[in-house]
């Protein structure tokens, strides 16, 4: 098709590329009675981002509208591209843990135990096994506050404004205790090659029981506020369905994925750290469902968060009863992981999140490439919006969980 | 009717004219700070309570920043209607007041005029009512046209066709209204309750219509499709700001209490005191009636906003369906069941409670109906497209349901 | 695009029960107590742990500049000249030693990781859970010596280990002393 026979395109919007205003500065061209057009219908090509409130930041979608339907969508990504591979490369190990927890926000402590797994894996190292338990409840405590913030987050974009409220004193409980051990709120910066930064402080794990429990028992208030309204069903029930092919295709993982029935989660299929053992204690389920619409993937978010928590309580279980131990392994001043190659992934809240570390036996890796869940899961979006309506956009892009920084890098 | 009305000297008409604008400004300010403290709580929040006495002088310190705020008009807006719409939309939710009755005749203090304690009334008053609320979507209409934004136009679109479905079961519902009071003077429908019974008993049918009705009709969650922040930014008033947004802001706030004190005078007795109340002698006069209708009309506002901080927002085409396909029929029938039974307990024939019965019950089946979620229309078997594998010189990876073709070798 | 089965998941038709329940729950919190951080008035009480803003004991300080070359934003600036103490005792040898001109950390530029205060050999370097000093110009955020010295005074002790811990290096040092001495 050549652009001369294609169905002429106005672009409005705001943001970038929003071009919509006539030569002489006018205004608008409108469909069918601009210069040179026979009344034939133009198709609308809207913008929606980067500055848009269902983008969560700076995603940019160039959609081609046919009245209220979309007939084509192009993510447009990279607004927030920050060269984190590019800047591992000069950073030594320490210091990429960094960066790594700063690409997903959200999912800061799963992103940098990839990171230290592989430095660890190419060192050959044992890691203690009160960090192995320690990192495990960490790392799903960090899954709880990553699905709570979707499960906040969602419901705001179909329309209803109290969830996020609820989400946000369930966050606020764990990070509480996240910032505890770590000092951090989001950017944890606790994991070291060969364990954690230092031991959890006197009476944490109590405390951290007691979160949990407290999450666990006002869960269910978000559940019946949002999960069981018929106007929240309404709007995601069969809207937005990704074909497990779709997900197969495009390598979406993670809670997304799960929800079009791909049954795939590394802790189960691959496991690291100690996930073995609670897989075998029947603590590790993986939620999975096959509709595949924006409704499956809000209860995969909300059924992830329930095995997580009994996760966290079977790790402080463990840690209760563990001997007196290091939680770390002293290093040498300089860490230089021996020459080589690995790739360590990590079932990270969104999905799998990858590290492939080539060394060259320098103190810094030779290439560190990121191969971050979101980006993988939003370039399954055209496929997912085009026959949809602008309404049902938002309940998908909202469904989609992502964040833009694991999208840009 | 009054038969004081349209022979009252001018001052006490433009000093009645003059106390409900008054009542309407002040009674808005507190409504806003009365929703965002409600809603803060049920959000476990506090809500504004730094200025003024609990915080009442919030809304009054917000109108003043707006009111202070830049007035931009876009380049692509078409300026004089885009000046004229917040106006159109402002003025005739005022004066839809004209015809609400505060309370009985009262005695101007320091005066010996007995004056009833409303601006004046017509025999058609509510229809009055429904005619100038009407023209309040103009208003809406145009500034969505005028603005010169997509999210704009949408938005106005959406809630043209809104404010036209939702009037019309609106309407219907005041149907049997007037078949039971026998009148459509808003004072004497408040004396058929009197005499009788709150409307809300034996209409209750039309009562919940209503209540649909005039959530769809100002446009609030969770039908505030028009500006939908997720999706269409602001809707019809993304472009607007400073007092122009103010003017909109006042409109709203405004006909929810047109609505909420139309509810009030045809279902809920008007300024007549409520049951217990009502025992006291002195409850139906003086100027007591004045705060009986605003207590009344509080609750309508408290249900308002106890909706926004629950309901996630419906989608365009369920909310039009839900309308024209559930709303409209079933108030259709409840009249036509209305109209029945009037007619045969005028003829002095059967019991009328008993049709009641089956016909709120056959309403009732018919709402019930209408959350039954949406399928959505398998999207058309399109044929497999071919891509070019090469396009652009980049091999890129056939999509799922496209055919590879590769360029001639 | 293939067709798919809609709405598979067979749940018993509860129309309005959703609606109703939700109501419910906000309801229910409406007469609950508000969680909210009532900040400016009550100061919220951090963990010791908090990374706030980072504190020096200049005392401690010996210019080895290993916090300014490890620090992965470069937002650490320190300069120093080398001062000579005369030989006290006769036939002595002169010592010299490095005295500290300046140590600014940009905290427009800091990233919080921690990395300096880990890498101090001898505890110059603290962090604090302060957090107010947030300023109108990004100048300001440059903290000179004396204004991370001022930090010191709001360094919380740290907190006691988990008994599940291995002890401190310093104190299994000190018990293996008094060990030897009995």
């Amino acid at each position: 098709m050549s652009p001369q026979d294609g169905p002429r395109q106005v672009v409005v919007g705001l943001g970038a590329g929003a071009s919509g205003f006539s030569a002489d500065g006018r205004g608008y061209e409108r469909g069918g009675g601009g210069p040179g057009s026979d009344l034939a219908t133009t198709d609308m090509v809207l913008n929606v981002g980067p500055q848009h409130p269902a983008t969560h930041g700076v995603l940019r979608l160039r959609m081609t509208l046919d009245g209220e339907r979309i007939v084509h969508c192009e993510p447009v990504v990279g607004y927030m591209h920050r060269g984190v591979e590019k800047l591992f490369e000069v950073r030594d190990y320490r210091q990429i843990i960094v960066l790594a927890n700063r690409h997903d926000w959200l999912s800061a402590f799963s992103s940098e135990l990839g990171v230290v797994l592989a430095v660890e894996r190419m060192l050959g190292m044992q890691v203690p096994e009160r960090a192995t338990w320690t990192r495990m409840l960490l790392a799903e405590l960090n899954r709880v506050l990553n699905h709570l913030m979707f499960l906040g987050s969602y419901p705001l974009e179909v329309g209803a404004i109290t969830p996020i409220f609820y989400a946000f004193r369930e966050r606020e409980t764990i990070q509480e205790v996240m910032e505890e051990v770590s000092g951090g709120r989001m950017h944890y910066m606790f994991n070291r090659v060969g364990g954690l930064k230092e031991d959890v402080p006197a009476g944490w794990t109590g405390r951290v029981c007691d979160a949990v429990a407290a999450v666990r028992r006002r869960l269910p208030q978000i559940e019946d506020l949002i999960f069981g309204n018929e106007i929240f069903q309404a709007r995601t029930r069969g809207v937005g369905v990704l074909p497990v092919d779709v997900a197969h295709a495009f390598g979406v993982s993670g809670p997304i994925a799960r929800a079009s029935g791909v049954d795939l989660d590394l802790r189960r299929d691959e496991p690291y750290l100690a996930y073995e053992e609670l897989l075998a204690d029947g603590v590790l389920q993986v939620v999975t469902r096959t509709e595949g619409d924006c409704y499956a993937r809000f209860a995969c978010l909300l059924a992830q968060v329930k095995v997580s928590l009994d996760l966290a309580d079977a790790c402080l279980e463990r840690l209760t009863e563990m001997a007196q131990g290091p939680i770390n392994v002293r290093l040498p001043k300089i860490v230089k992981a021996p020459e080589g190659s690995t790739y360590a992934w990590t079932e990270n809240p969104l999905g799998i999140n990858g590290y492939w570390l080539v060394s060259r036996g320098e103190k810094t890796p030779w290439r560190l490439k990121l191969r971050s869940a979101s980006f993988n899961n939003i370039a399954a979006l055209p496929h997912v919006l085009e026959g949809c309506v602008v309404a049902d956009m938002v309940a998908i892009l909202g469904s989609m969980f992502f964040v833009v920084g694991d999208i840009d890098k | 009717m009054n038969g004081l009305f349209g022979t009252e000297s001018w001052w006490v008409v433009i000093a009645k004219a003059v106390l409900i604008f008054l009542i309407l400004v002040i009674y808005t300010l507190f409504n806003i700070w009365f929703e965002r403290r409600v809603v803060a709580k049920m959000q476990h929040r506090i809500g504004p309570n730094v200025h003024g006495p609990f915080g009442l002088l919030q809304s009054l310190a917000d109108g003043v920043k707006l009111a202070l705020k830049e007035d931009i008009v876009p380049t692509a807006a078409d300026k004089v209607v885009y000046v004229l719409a917040p106006i159109l939309a402002t003025i005739p939710a005022f004066m839809a007041w004209a015809v609400i009755p505060f309370g009985p005749e009262v005695r101007i203090p320091f005066t010996d005029t007995v004056t009833p304690l409303q601006l004046t009334d017509l025999p058609v008053g509510v229809l009055y009512i429904l005619a100038v609320t009407s023209i309040g979507i103009y208003g809406i209409v145009l500034a969505g046209w005028s603005s010169g934004s997509t999210y704009a136009l949408l938005g106005g679109m959406r809630s043209s066709a809104q404010m036209i479905s939702y009037e019309v079961a609106m309407g219907l519902a005041f149907v049997s209204v007037f078949m039971y009071a026998g009148s459509m003077s808003t004072a004497d429908i408040v004396a058929a309750q009197a005499e009788d019974m709150w409307f809300a008993l034996p209409l209750l049918p039309s009562f919940v219509i209503y209540l649909i009705a005039m959530v769809g009709e100002t446009n609030r969650a969770p039908f505030d499709l028009p500006e939908a922040e997720g999706e269409l930014v602001g809707g019809f008033h993304t472009e607007y700001s400073s007092l122009k947004f103010a003017l909109f802001f006042l409109a709203e706030y405004v006909n929810m209490v047109t609505v909420s004190a139309l509810a009030t005078t045809l279902f809920l007795g008007g300024w007549r005191a409520p049951w217990p109340i009502s025992l006291w002698d002195g409850a139906n006069s003086g100027y007591w009636p004045v705060l009986w209708f605003l207590g009344k009309t509080l609750i309508f506002i408290f249900v308002f906003v106890w909706l926004r901080g629950t309901l996630p927002r419906m989608r365009y085409d369920q909310f039009m369906k839900f309308g024209w396909k559930v709303l409209i029929p079933a108030a259709l029938l409840w009249t036509m069941a209305v109209a029945v039974v009037r007619r045969i307990r005028l003829d002095g024939g059967m019991d009328q409670q008993t049709v009641l019965i089956v016909g709120g019950i056959a309403v009732t089946l018919l709402l019930v109906i209408a959350f039954i979620p949406e399928r959505k229309q398998p999207a058309d078997d399109e044929e497999p497209a071919e891509t070019d594998a090469f396009a652009g010189g980049y091999p890129v990876p056939p999509m799922p349901g496209h055919q590879e073709t590769r360029p001639d070798a | 695009m293939a067709e798919r089965p809609i709405g598979s998941e067979n749940q018993p038709a509860r129309y309005g029960a959703g609606l109703l329940k939700g109501l419910a729950v906000t309801w229910r919190n409406l007469t609950r107590r508000s969680v909210t951080a009532q900040y400016p008035d009550v100061r919220p009480e951090l963990p010791p742990r908090s990374r706030g803003v980072i504190a020096l004991q200049e005392e401690n300080c010996t210019v080895c500049m290993l916090c300014a070359r490890e620090c992965p934003a470069w937002c650490i600036y320190i300069d120093s000249h080398k001062e000579t103490t005369p030989a006290t005792t006769e036939g002595g040898r002169d010592r010299s030693h490095n005295v500290l001109d300046a140590f600014d950390i940009d905290f427009s530029l800091c990233m919080y990781c921690s990395i300096c205060i880990e890498v101090c050999p001898f505890d110059a370097l603290h962090w604090t859970p302060e957090f107010e000093y947030a300023e109108f110009d990004i100048r300001d955020l440059t903290h000179d010596k004396d204004r991370l010295r001022e930090w010191m005074w709001t360094v919380p002790p740290p907190p006691a280990l988990d008994h599940h811990a291995e002890a401190a290096k310093e104190l299994e040092v000190t018990r293996r002393a008094v060990q030897d001495d009995t």
